[in-house]
């Protein structure tokens, strides 16, 4: 029978199947952070269990750094408990380990492509909903709770069925100004931030296949914002070139034979999905959300869309709050509206492509009056990189500041946080109320679309800026 | 894991679609390295305004919905992040079952692995249970996960949905990874193959 890329990568990881569907899946690979493992952790010590394959875990901290002088102590003491945590249970379980100095720390899910430690047809999980990034490889990623986080430590496996099949076709040649953000926040306000659950969506396409890495990489980022908890692109010539050379991926005579392997996956011709979209990447604009989830976003052209148009009483309800919250008008244009802070970063958007397109934009121009711009890297690497490019310099001439890597602003645990009613252009990717500090406004945005809102003080159509 | 049999208690109506996680608890409560505590701050922004102080309009701020142990929703509750510490917060505030046309992925999972029953129903079968629920006090709902039922203050019986192995481990009280355990032979056995089919696959070490 044809099978899709989410079932050859499901079938290859059932260890058992259990009379009512359920199956013992095997997990190649688990990512551990400070915030979602402290209560895994405690739970293994408590029943006297241990890890069962040490050397299929990595562990960073990134939720609750500081982005400022790595050097001091974290101030807060609840962020420093966290974080002297997870140094302590590492060391006594023996897990691998990225201490916040080495150079190779940063956001888990950034280093971990950039590693070379998640690779094609693997079963990749975290302890955060954003390990769908990972599925941009060609894996089949997913965020987990934590005692599923401790289900995977003690086990190698988790208890799970098989999800269904949706496969989001996107064509066409982008236009100008349009970046993978934009494709995936138009797809989000397709099908909405439950058109995914119980799915597995798999992007394919032309639009999709002419993205290089980091862009697969924002696209399957933001599934679980459209609901569903993994996204999947098909391995291919882009995807092997990306994992050629990198530190922990198969070398030579090892990589050949996983290159063949790998070149099994896409979906065989005739795989049937259970649901399809279809998108005409030519019609597409640069794209900001204009309320509190990712679904309610617009064309940088458009306006805020009036809750009275809407028949159903709770949805109206919704948008009339969401109106509220953002302090917007019913058919108030989106573009031209003042903004306080940009925050450059983040799983979504922290790769140095996204840097590189963000330093394009500021490169000879400066921040607005009493705006505040945050450029965060995604990983110690990705900002060496973009110093040896000289990137820092072009964005802290320009008025950004330029920091040390981690989750920062995306949710606020740490220092990086938005003070009640102030307004953000932000490249991360939740909206919600209260998401980048409480009482503060986001307005999601590709990286592009974040550095020409910081250098005009406003949201502002990337288009008119070249 | 405390088991869940049968349960009868005040629901607290909450008419919200797509309630995410950070409205169930915002990121700066997860700073914890415990699982209980956090029920405190269960829906933090709606309960509580800039001050602390209780907000009267929110149902839980009030009798008897303060007690509440079934909470009806709308669509797409629990959407957002993987952060167990949602179904913590709910647990530790007394919530023990959730009723909601549907839910997020992630966050149903969680549910079941701390004894919390969440119910799929119908929208219109919500709203009824969400009419029944405004009653207050009076109107206590009852729900029997042997049986698959939630009975209406009416006497009247609905019946739901559920997953067999999850229902046998929350009636049981088991642990998840006790049950795998038990499949530690077939798990070796599948380590041993994936180690000579894929031996281009690396472990992770770290100097």
């Amino acid at each position: 029978m044809a099978r899709t890329l989410f079932d050859k990568v499901w079938d290859a990881h059932v260890v058992e199947r259990l009379p009512d569907g359920t199956c013992v899946l095997y997990i190649d690979r688990h990512l551990v952070h400070e915030v979602t493992s402290p209560q895994a952790f405690e739970g293994l010590r408590m029943a006297g269990r241990k890890l069962r394959r040490p050397d299929a875990h990595i562990a960073v901290v990134d939720h609750n750094v500081a982005t400022s002088d790595r050097r001091l102590p974290i101030a807060e003491p609840e962020s420093r408990l966290q974080v002297e945590t997870l140094e302590a249970n590492v060391a006594e379980f023996g897990m691998p380990y990225f201490p916040l100095l080495d150079e190779r720390q940063g956001i888990v899910h950034i280093i971990g492509p950039e590693q070379g430690l998640s690779l094609p047809g693997m079963t990749i999980v975290c302890g955060d909903s954003h390990t769908s990034t990972h599925g941009a490889m060609g894996a089949l990623a997913f965020g987990i709770g934590t005692s599923e986080v401790e289900h995977v430590m003690a086990t190698q496996t988790l208890l799970q069925r098989p999800a269904k099949n949706f496969l989001v076709e996107v064509n066409g040649a982008l236009p100008v100004g349009c970046t993978a953000k934009d494709i995936v926040l138009a797809i989000i306000g397709k099908i909405g931030t439950a058109g995914g659950t119980g799915y597995v969506i798999e992007y394919a396409g032309d639009t999709i296949r002419a993205l290089d890495m980091a862009g697969r990489m924002t696209v399957c980022n933001m599934s679980i914002e459209g609901g569903a908890r993994a996204g999947m692109i098909a391995p291919d010539d882009v995807t092997f070139d990306y994992v050629r050379g990198k530190p922990f991926a198969p070398k030579g005579e090892a990589l050949d034979r996983a290159i063949d392997y790998w070149k099994t996956l896409p979906a065989d011709p005739g795989a049937v999905y259970d649901k399809h979209l279809a998108i005409d990447a030519t019609t597409l604009a640069p794209m900001v959300t204009w309320g509190t989830n990712p679904e309610a976003v617009i064309a940088i052209t458009g306006t805020v869309p009036n809750p009275a148009a809407e028949a159903d009483e709770g949805k109206r309800a919704q948008l009339e709050r969401m109106c509220e919250y953002m302090a917007l008008t019913p058919g108030q244009k989106i573009a031209d509206l003042p903004i306080d802070v940009v925050f450059i970063g983040s799983c979504t958007n922290g790769r140095i492509e996204d840097i590189r397109a963000a330093a394009a934009i500021a490169k000879g121009r400066h921040v607005a009056p009493g705006v505040r711009a945050l450029v965060v890297a995604g990983s110690g690497l990705v900002k060496a990189q973009a110093e040896s490019e000289g990137l820092d310099k072009i964005l802290l001439d320009a008025g950004f500041e330029w920091r040390e890597p981690g989750c920062s602003m995306c949710l606020g645990m740490n220092p990086d946080k938005l003070t009640p009613g102030q307004r953000s252009a932000s490249t991360s990717n939740r909206n919600f109320e209260g998401r980048q500090g409480p009482g503060g406004r986001t307005h999601l945005v590709s990286p592009a679309m974040a550095a020409a809102a910081a250098v005009t003080g406003r949201l502002v159509d990337v288009r008119e800026m070249n | 894991m405390q088991p869940f049999t049968t349960l009868t208690g005040v629901a607290a109506p909450l008419p919200l679609a797509n309630v995410d996680t950070d409205k169930i608890i915002p990121a700066r409560f997860l700073k914890t390295i415990k699982r209980s505590g956090l029920g405190v701050h269960l829906f933090d922004t709606l309960r509580f305004d800039e001050t602390g102080a209780e907000r009267p309009d929110f149902v839980l701020n009030q009798e008897p919905y303060r007690h509440a142990e079934i909470l009806i929703a709308h669509e797409n509750f629990g959407c957002g992040s993987s952060r167990e510490h949602a179904p913590w917060a709910l647990l530790d505030f007394g919530i023990r079952c959730v009723i909601a046309p549907d839910f997020a992925d992630i966050f149903h999972t969680n549910t079941f692995k701390n004894g919390i029953l969440p119910i799929k129903l119908p929208r219109e079968i919500c709203d009824q249970l969400m009419d029944d629920a405004k009653l207050g006090g009076n109107a206590r709902i009852t729900v029997d996960l042997a049986a698959q039922e939630v009975v209406r203050p009416n006497g009247e019986r609905i019946k739901f949905e559920i997953d067999p192995f999850r229902k046998h481990l929350l009636l049981n009280g088991l642990d998840d990874i006790g049950q795998t355990l038990q499949h530690t032979p077939a798990i070796d056995d599948y380590e041993a193959r994936q180690r000579a089919e894929k031996s281009w696959m690396p472990d992770i070490s770290v100097g």
